[in-house]
């Protein structure tokens, strides 16, 4: 007989390039614009931190909540960034990675039947952590037209008397489409309107390049509504060291713990120890990692509509995400094309709930950049259009 | 600093036409900042870097560090001083320092035997100089931001979401 899978997980969906993975193993002098994390290493005082602590013998489990300092670390953090208070005793939860954060909020507070909304395209997770906790997604549809972004009429569409909740990401993966603060007071209006809680994923939001960015409970009577949760990954190039958090109002922070607390007991202690480092001496290493991006991202949307790639200008992240209408094909086949002709690695953006877009991470040095255009100009001319 | 120059210190060969889609500049306008860096002279010119670490070559030069002590020249100071030991071209590299000495001199050579000779019959032995304590570099790690060492390659999956 074997194993029986339950219905839950056999109902989330596989991921849309699994294919693509085994594809890629096992090939040579790929040029990867697949990749959705830095191409910088851990700037070299945060990986020094954690190695001292291991050296002084911190390898235990810390609070269930996170270590202390770092707890009153993120909270200083974010009184500084955003004039953003949250109480680091009950109101700021340490996680493993924002990945953690979202299906932790997901859980504390969706019951059998609920649904969340979530802007479409979007990162891959947010749809079956839904599924997983009984609720429905329902995705709302957001092109190229119009920015990849939502508006508060939007919300009103969409919601009915089910609607619990939203989840918001911007800068996004993978369309790097941001918001600036007039666009989210259009949103929250509607988010209060329609009682809904926001789970706002800023991981990106150190990559904001043409507006400060505005996190979402900053905005009025947003905060009691919001679960607002960051991590370290995107800005420090600490993607390995899983460690995001989470910040709230005091019974959903409560709530979450007590979750986090069976599942994941605490996050690893020298990751901890790094992010504390990364707070308080990483904002330089910030700094001159997001003008690089920022360059490359001038570079390649230029190049990328110069090939006909029509690309909307991304406000932040490290994507972007041209359309490949004008090639004819749908974005799977010229994903899968251009990497055995061309050795170019993108993910179709079918893997994001977009047909007729490939996403490219630009977070790859200006010489790989360069490379991926001439074979991508290259394919272009082989295959009809140019 | 100018953008432009920032990207030329990382990787002279940039273009300018890559230089201006990085900055949303036109071709012109970047090769015209340029032209005027270069006459100006803030852009002194186009080197390449060479890890010689990696050579292992056996009669590749040494190289010093001289720290040397001088009386300074009325009314001219150091730098009449400093310039009548960085005209040899033996000095890769001339500083003047705050502290315990005065300028540091980085000597290159083809021996430990040259070295010492400059040291003794052009350094030492002219007028102002006081004294002199060299050492010699064994092993270079790093030289201006550069690890001396072969990049290591980008260890990331090619595709992650």
């Amino acid at each position: 007989m074997g194993i029986k899978i339950s219905k839950k997980a056999e109902s989330i969906p596989p991921s849309g390039i699994r294919v693509f993975f085994d594809l890629v193993l096992g090939m040579k002098d790929i040029v990867s614009l697949g990749v959705g994390e830095p191409d910088f290493v851990t700037p070299w005082n945060i990986r020094e931190a954690a190695i001292y602590s291991l050296e002084e013998g911190m390898t235990s489990y810390t609070s269930n909540k996170g270590v202390l300092e770092l707890r009153q670390a993120i909270s200083k953090h974010l009184v500084h960034r955003y004039g953003l208070e949250y109480d680091y005793d009950d109101e700021i939860l340490v996680t493993v990675g924002v990945s953690e954060g979202v299906d932790l909020a997901l859980r504390a507070i969706i019951d059998n039947g609920d649904k969340v909304l979530i802007p479409q395209p979007s990162f891959v997770s947010y749809g079956p952590n839904v599924i997983l906790c009984g609720g429905t997604p329902v995705y709302m549809k957001t092109t190229h037209e119009n920015g990849f972004k939502i508006t508060g009429k939007d919300i009103d569409e969409y919601c009915d008397k089910k609607t619990k909740a939203i989840v918001l990401n911007y800068p996004n993966n993978p369309t790097g489409a941001s918001y600036s603060k007039n666009e989210l007071k259009d949103i929250a209006k509607a988010v209060k309107k329609h009682d809904l809680t926001v789970l706002s994923d800023e991981v990106y939001c150190d990559l904001t390049y043409d507006f400060p960015h505005t996190a979402f409970p900053t905005l009025p009577d947003m905060r009691e509504r919001t679960v607002y949760l960051n991590g370290f990954s995107k800005a420090y190039a600490m993607t390995g060291w899983r460690i995001g958090y989470a910040c709230g109002p005091k019974n959903i922070i409560h709530s979450m713990t007590k979750i986090h607390q069976y599942t994941m007991m605490c996050v690893p202690i020298m990751s901890q120890m790094g992010a504390i480092e990364a707070l308080k001496h990483g904002e330089r290493s910030v700094q001159e990692m997001k003008r690089e991006y920022r360059r490359r991202r001038e570079y390649i949307i230029t190049a990328l509509n110069e090939l006909g790639l029509t690309c909307h200008k991304p406000e932040g992240a490290f994507y972007a995400l041209p359309s490949i209408k004008s090639t004819g094909m749908k974005s799977m086949e010229f994903a899968k094309g251009l990497l055995s002709e061309e050795k170019v690695a993108v993910v179709p953006g079918t893997a994001f709930g977009l047909e007729g877009c490939i996403r490219i991470s630009y977070a790859s040095s200006l010489e790989n950049l360069k490379e991926a255009i001439t074979r991508m100009e290259r394919f272009l001319s082989k295959h009809g259009r140019r | 600093m100018d953008e432009i120059l920032e990207i030329l210190e990382k990787d002279a060969r940039t273009t300018p036409e890559e230089i201006a889609k990085m900055l949303s500049m036109t071709p012109g306008s970047v090769r015209a900042a340029i032209k005027r860096y270069e006459k100006e002279g803030v852009i002194l010119k186009y080197k390449t870097i060479i890890n010689k670490e990696l050579l292992r070559d056996e009669h590749a030069d040494v190289r010093a560090l001289i720290e040397v002590r001088v009386t300074p020249k009325k009314n001219v100071g150091f730098d009449y001083i400093a310039e009548r030991i960085y005209q040899f071209p033996e000095v890769s590299s001339c500083y003047l320092m705050s502290g315990t000495y005065d300028l540091l001199v980085v000597v290159e050579g083809k021996s430990l035997h040259t070295v010492s000779n400059f040291v003794s019959e052009k350094l030492s032995s002219m007028e102002n100089v006081r004294g002199t304590v060299t050492h010699f570099i064994l092993q270079k790690y790093k030289e201006d931001t550069d690890i001396l060492r072969k990049a290591k390659k980008d260890k990331r999956q090619a595709i992650s979401l």
